[in-house]
């Protein structure tokens, strides 16, 4: 997950050090990063969208057509397959990570020694590359020589790849085992900022661990939830490595989301107009879910802290 | 052809960068401005190569080229990016066909017409069914290199003779073998359909033994409603109706041919037959055990159907494979080029490595030095097939430009997913006839 987006967390600028003297002289702290998002981000951002109201194959000359590829890539009947795939594995994923990670963290919180070391274990998957995460579950899933074929155990002997529903099922499944470390690592930290006194309190009160965790835990986590289902959802817009190498977008275009269709248009059909518009799309999609999940957590004006 | 020249198995899964290669001289060929040479890694084919241009670097002190080398799928956008910046190498290695034509008609390579009419005995000595895809236009872009490579259907004698059963002699024997084989828990057809090049070879055969070679012919001039000539529904029906009866390995869809494991599946006695490039004898050979040296894979051309008014000896693949020269390099670095492709390409040396390799050298009169071979039977095959051919047209992802060939990819890949009928197929392709 590469984050496109600030998350939603609530930034408390503290507004009594807007001195203009002071200001001034922190202001140049932020140039190095301007320069680079604008020479990485905003220019090539343009060159995609002038690239998209073109013509060109990639070696060619480049020629102005108007709205030419625009119209090719809204009336292609793949596009909305592909919007939905997309949308479809970004809630998929985001219906099987959250829960998870969000329990993984709450019980990785504990100081206990073993929990430690399972929250080494945890984070392997994190260590691998997508590319590498891919080959090794595709050999695994090789309906011939998988591991359903090599323990000749019939419930995993299915065509995982080959039939589109299971397909998205695996990619969903794979996504998940690769993040969810990621996201539990982010709980584990909101959950151990959560002041002890709190739950103390609680304890004295009389209430149980379920209790504790939907009245405390959750409530206190809303913003990490926001931050985090912010990543999911913005982050699972660029999946590409991991189903490009996983099923190439297949079986036929059952796994075919909209970046994938962008790399397919762009570099295999050398149709660079229709992909960068695609990408323009891309870019629109992933900053309203950003601004929606900015919305979603408020104007950070509450105290996370109420009654603390 | 997506992977044409798969080496080893694990070739195609490394991200291994590009290596320097070949190179003499050290830092001096580039200093003095020495031609460039990229082509593709992955043994054996890799090492064949790097040898005839050290041999020609080695014989030319004066005339140095420098190689680079990169793995296949990388190669092909990699090349592309660098001939559309104006980067691209001295000798561009490629597969002729519609990309060639792109880089024709964006004037970034060489005719070589002319020069091939001055070395009239350099053309000669080569196939002549090679240079179709290397023109454009009447003229001649690219020089033929390397290996020629038909598909051949390639069957398992082992599982045959357990099944009791005979190789298909026309297509109703293809259709009636297939519940036979499923009956004795055998696949019959091996298939690496997520790669989607190889269900196309399905398509190529079908077509061109329905209704000859004009039907493709026709998509590739760019005639409108093309595809839905009567002969290209009936052989698209058929491409269908073999699915339908589980013609194909279970879970074809999600195999992929860079894997080899579509090759594995037929060397391991789980399918009976495979229909796939001559490219693939030598990786079986050496990953599939006594597989091949015990005599157990038979090959025969693509049987004829019934009432089909194509040619049996008509075959497709490709006729070879093709070097280019840019139209942005020095004067003297063409020069070089040509020397090259005059007495380095093919040269004797290398014939013979190619040989070696279990492939069949685009040279007229190769079959003499196939007879030392160890796989004399199958080379002599291969060139029998491919000498004797009415027609070689290439393959048809190559033959088509990139976006009609991209496009062409998806429609077969739905087609053999069930999930557009052969009319659907025939719409959707007529749409970028032309493109």
């Amino acid at each position: 997950v590469t984050a496109l987006a600030p998350p939603g967390a609530r930034t408390t600028v503290p507004s009594a050090v807007s001195g203009a003297g002071r200001s001034s002289s922190v202001a140049w702290m932020v140039l190095p990063a301007l320069i680079v998002f604008i020479a990485f981000g905003v220019v090539p951002l343009l060159g995609v969208v002038g690239l998209s109201f073109t013509t060109w194959d990639g070696i060619g000359a480049i020629t102005p057509s108007g709205l030419t590829s625009w119209t090719y890539v809204l009336t292609d009947p793949g596009l909305p397959h592909a919007v939905w795939v997309t949308f479809l594995i970004m809630v998929l994923s985001w219906l099987v990570q959250t829960p998870v990670s969000l329990l993984l963290g709450v019980f990785l919180a504990g100081r206990q020694r073993y929990r430690g070391f399972l929250a080494v274990l945890y984070f392997i998957p994190l260590l691998l590359s997508s590319a590498a995460i891919a080959i090794t579950y595709k050999a695994l899933l090789d309906p011939n020589f998988g591991l359903g074929a090599g323990l000749g155990f019939p419930l995993l002997q299915q065509d995982w790849l080959g039939q589109g529903s299971l397909a998205v099922g695996v990619v969903v499944f794979v996504v998940s085992w690769q993040f969810i470390p990621f996201h539990t690592l982010i709980y584990q930290g909101g959950v151990r900022q959560i002041p002890r006194s709190m739950f103390e309190a609680a304890e004295l009160d009389g209430a149980g661990r379920l209790r504790q965790f939907f009245s405390i835990t959750l409530p206190q986590l809303k913003y990490t939830i926001i931050a985090s289902s912010t990543l999911i959802l913005v982050g699972s817009l660029t999946y590409f490595d991991l189903i490009f190498v996983l099923t190439g977008g297949g079986p036929a275009d059952a796994t075919r989301t909209l970046a994938l269709a962008m790399y397919k248009l762009g570099f295999q059909a050398n149709l660079m107009g229709p992909a960068s518009a695609i990408a323009v799309i891309l870019v629109l999609v992933g900053l309203a879910l950003a601004l929606l999940m900015r919305r979603l957590g408020g104007d950070g004006a509450d105290s996370q802290l109420e009654g603390a | 052809m997506a992977v044409p020249l798969a080496g080893s198995a694990l070739a195609a899964c490394g991200t291994s960068g590009p290596s320097q290669a070949g190179a003499g001289g050290g830092g001096g060929a580039a200093a003095t401005g020495g031609a460039t040479y990229w082509y593709l890694s992955g043994q054996p084919s890799e090492g064949v190569r790097t040898n005839a241009l050290k041999r020609f670097n080695d014989a030319n002190p004066n005339d140095q080229i420098q190689g680079t080398t990169f793995q296949n799928d990388a190669y092909k956008t990699r090349i592309r990016t660098a001939v559309g910046a104006n980067q691209a190498p001295t000798i561009i290695w490629g597969w002729g066909g519609g990309t060639l034509r792109s880089y024709v008609q964006a004037g970034q390579v060489e005719d070589l017409s002319g020069w091939f009419d001055q070395n009239a005995a350099v053309k000669s000595r080569l196939f002549s069914s090679a240079f179709a895809p290397a023109t454009v236009n009447g003229k001649i872009y690219a020089m033929p290199a390397e290996t020629v490579q038909p598909i051949i259907l390639y069957w398992n004698k082992r599982v045959f003779e357990k099944v009791g059963a005979q190789p298909p002699q026309s297509w109703g024997d293809v259709m009636n073998l297939v519940p036979k084989f499923n009956a004795a828990g055998v696949a019959p057809f091996s298939l690496g359909g997520q790669s989607r090049w190889t269900n196309m070879m399905w398509l190529e055969f079908l077509f061109d033994r329905i209704g000859g070679s004009d039907v493709f012919q026709a998509v590739a001039d760019g005639q409108q409603g093309a595809w839905s000539n009567p002969s290209a529904i009936d052989a698209l029906t058929k491409v269908q109706d073999l699915v339908k009866a589980d013609g194909f390995i279970k879970g074809f869809s999600s195999i992929t041919a860079d894997s080899n494991a579509d090759l594995a599946l037929l060397y391991t006695d789980k399918a009976a037959m495979m229909l796939h490039g001559s490219w693939t004898y030598g990786t079986m050979s050496s990953d599939g055990g006594d597989f091949v040296s015990g005599g157990n894979l038979g090959y025969m051309n693509f049987p004829p159907v019934e009432g089909g008014k194509g040619e049996p000896t008509a075959t497709t693949g490709n006729p070879a494979q093709y070097l280019s020269i840019s139209s942005k390099a020095t004067d003297a670095q063409k020069e070089t080029a040509k020397k090259f492709f005059a007495t380095g390409v093919l040269a004797d040396a290398e014939i013979q490595d190619w040989i070696g390799t279990g492939g069949v050298p685009i040279v007229n009169g190769a079959d003499a030095k196939l007879t030392g071979s160890k796989d004399a039977d199958f080379l002599n095959f291969v060139y029998g097939v491919a000498s004797k051919a009415k027609s070689f047209p290439q393959s048809w992802d190559q033959a088509l430009s990139p976006t009609a060939a991209e496009k062409l990819l998806d429609n077969i890949s739905q087609l053999f997913q069930l999930s557009i009928s052969p009319q659907q197929f025939a719409d959707s392709m007529n749409g970028v006839i032309g493109q």
